[in-house]
């Protein structure tokens, strides 16, 4: 996969709230990744770490309060950020597409399944309404909805949690998007569903070749769909590597102990491990290290500066003092 | 063993629902007679999907929703005889923490109000209150200072921590929590199980854990009971039910959860569509139209509860082995 280009390339962004006093938030402070064609991309950590921010930053679905305040995303070759929203309107739904947590927020409850999707079709397409019908059944049919054409004709609320995400993905894949932003797909399915709607978008991605963000707070998902993985804490990116490496030989604290407080992983232990303390919220993060207050290994020095990623021996990066030579309980400047 | 606390036996919830006015009403049966023991000191968990009615269950055994039809023992009582005003008093010996501790926490109240609610509800006189309020702050990992702040002040894990606290208050024998973790992050998601085990093995409380996240369970669980819809289909020791899960439905629902290693390739079964609606639910075995083992039998016979090896399953799978 080395050889592929990237779809998505994001550097430094730093998107900032301003709140009713108009004092801004930083969120994300910035972020650098790609995504390559046909890779399948996880970022995770725990809520209010930047994850949703950041694919709303690329989307540029912010709303009113939110900016990116620097940094450049390009999306296949072109810098998204300075498109006028006519442009970005070309691009969403069509080459960029995006599902999110809870389908029933992101469906409009008065308009049909069929209208819905052949919206999308009609933005981006030049087919007509015969033929747009005929491709909406057939990205339902797609999806594993049954009774596709009656589906068609019927409202959001008649559909269980399951198939009304199937829906979402169908109306994402309608015009086959060269990347899907994936913000917590699954999170609000049983694990029975999960399993089905993980499948189908691996499917998806395999058929199609399309690269896939996704964004998760589970490692078990992480583990079943992505090729690298990108660890956010407190609006910055602390460790990115492949999946492997990362689950199996993980460098940074906080990855570590994400990972040794899956409940699953403790078989026979009695007490599982447990991260103290919570994420600062944005607007407070200390001056030092950003985990240093959570972290067991901390040093003097993790109080005072803010490590940098440094790129690691094995490909992966991580950005903490403990990996940084010449660190010793804070010795150096 | 240890003594039984609690026996439901034949447990019914069905809720009408009415179409018009000179239609008869139909039944959304949400739980369909459940037998159940749960022994002093045990955690026994009741896991399934959404909508297969483990909520129902927990809500019947306090009685925060009647129960259609159905027994449950408590220490010698029925409680579902017990008058309103007997009932509240029993209340302080079974409490429940509920999931999204933002939602039943008042937000015009400051903590100390609303920990002091139950007591004040079982008439614990004012001057030992505070002394109780203080001391359980503590237990729950909290500071008094916490005390005079509101709900919106704290984070989703301290949430729940006051959530744990109030049903605390009164020292109860019981608690049924309903999904209590299912809101939380990871890391915060494995303080709060380390604190109820904690508090378990303090106070000595049997607890009834309502989940659907497997993972949780088996780390929590002495015992576990799979539900589906309205049905317990299996119920066994954790360690067994584990390891050999004999019901297709507990095989898949195994099965699916996502391991955090990439080269575990597991025997997957995914389960095709999604659980049936329970107000018209499939004739049979309740399970049979998603089942990959199903027989011709399933579809017209409901399955009898057969046992092996201390395992109770509800598949006609092992009860045609039984008989041969």
């Amino acid at each position: 996969m080395n050889g592929q280009p990237s779809v998505l390339e994001v550097k430094g962004l730093t998107t900032q709230f301003s709140n009713r006093k108009n004092r801004s938030v930083t969120v994300v402070d910035g972020v650098d990744f790609h995504v390559k064609k046909g890779e399948t991309l996880g970022i995770v950590g725990e809520s209010g770490c930047g994850k949703s921010v950041t694919s709303l930053s690329i989307m540029r679905l912010l709303g009113k309060n939110g900016k990116v305040t620097s940094g450049s995303v390009r999306f296949e070759g072109q810098e998204t950020l300075t498109l006028t929203e006519q442009e970005m309107r070309k691009l969403r739904g069509n080459r960029l597409a995006m599902i999110f947590q809870e389908p029933m927020t992101s469906l409009n409850p008065v308009l049909t399944i069929g209208r819905q999707i052949g919206e999308v079709l009609q933005l981006h397409t030049s087919l007509g309404q015969e033929e747009r019908k005929r491709r909406v059944i057939e990205l339902l049919t797609l999806v594993g909805i049954p009774r596709a054409a009656d589906v068609y004709r019927e409202h959001p609320h008649r559909l269980s949690g399951g198939m009304r995400q199937r829906v979402m993905i169908a109306m994402a894949m309608a015009c086959q998007p060269q990347l899907l932003i994936a913000d917590e797909p699954t999170t609000a399915l049983d694990v029975t569903i999960q399993a089905q709607m993980l499948g189908l978008i691996r499917d998806m991605r395999d058929n199609t070749g399309m690269a896939v963000m996704l964004i998760t707070h589970d490692l078990g998902v992480v583990a079943e769909m992505c090729d690298r993985v990108l660890v956010m804490y407190a609006g910055q990116v602390i460790e990115s590597a492949d999946v492997r490496t990362l689950l199996r030989n993980p460098k940074h604290p906080y990855t570590m102990g994400l990972i040794r407080s899956v409940p699953h992983q403790a078989k026979g232990v009695k007490w599982l491990y447990a991260i103290p303390g919570n994420v600062p919220s944005p607007g407070e993060w200390p001056q030092g290290c950003r985990f240093a207050a959570r972290c067991s290994e901390a040093m003097p020095i993790c109080q005072e500066q803010c490590p940098s990623l440094m790129k690691m021996e094995d490909g992966s990066e991580c950005r903490c003092w403990l990996h940084v030579p010449g660190t010793e309980g804070g010795e150096r400047p | 063993m240890s003594k039984p606390i609690l026996e439901i036996k034949g447990l019914k919830k069905h809720f009408a629902s009415k179409k018009g006015w000179f239609q008869p009403a139909t039944y959304v049966q949400a739980v369909n007679g459940i037998d159940l023991t749960v022994y002093e000191g045990e955690t026994l968990s009741i896991v399934g999907e959404s909508g297969c009615g483990k909520s129902t269950t927990g809500r019947c055994l306090l009685r925060l929703l009647e129960p259609t039809s159905g027994e449950v023992w408590y220490r010698g009582q029925d409680l579902t005889k017990l008058s309103s005003k007997e009932m509240r008093e029993k209340r302080s010996d079974l409490q429940i923490v509920f999931q999204d501790p933002f939602a039943t926490l008042n937000p015009k109240l400051t903590i100390r109000s609303i920990l002091e609610e139950p007591l004040i509800a079982q008439k614990v006189p004012r001057d030992k209150r505070a002394q109780i309020i203080e001391e359980t702050v503590q237990i729950v990992g909290l500071t008094i200072a916490h005390l005079d702040r509101y709900p919106h002040q704290f984070s989703g894990g301290q949430r729940q921590r006051i959530g744990i606290a109030r049903a605390l208050m009164l020292r109860p024998q019981l608690i049924v929590a309903d999904e209590p973790v299912s809101a939380l992050d990871v890391s915060i998601q494995s303080q709060i199980l380390n604190l109820l085990q904690d508090l378990q093995e303090q106070f000595g409380m049997t607890y009834i854990f309502i989940s659907h996240d497997l993972g949780v369970v088996e780390h929590i669980s002495d015992r576990v009971a799979v539900m589906y819809l309205g049905e317990i289909v299996e119920l066994g020791r954790k360690e067994d039910l584990f390891k050999t899960p004999l019901h297709p439905y507990t095989q898949a629902l195994i099965s699916a959860i996502p391991v955090t290693d990439p080269d575990e390739k597991k025997e997957r079964i995914i389960l095709q569509g999604d659980l049936p609606s329970p107000a018209n639910p499939p004739t049979g075995c309740r399970f049979h139209p998603r089942c990959h083992a199903c027989m011709d039998i399933c579809k017209t016979e409901v399955p009898k509860e057969t046992f092996i090896a201390g395992q109770m399953v509800r598949c006609h799978l092992y009860e045609a082995k039984k008989e041969s």
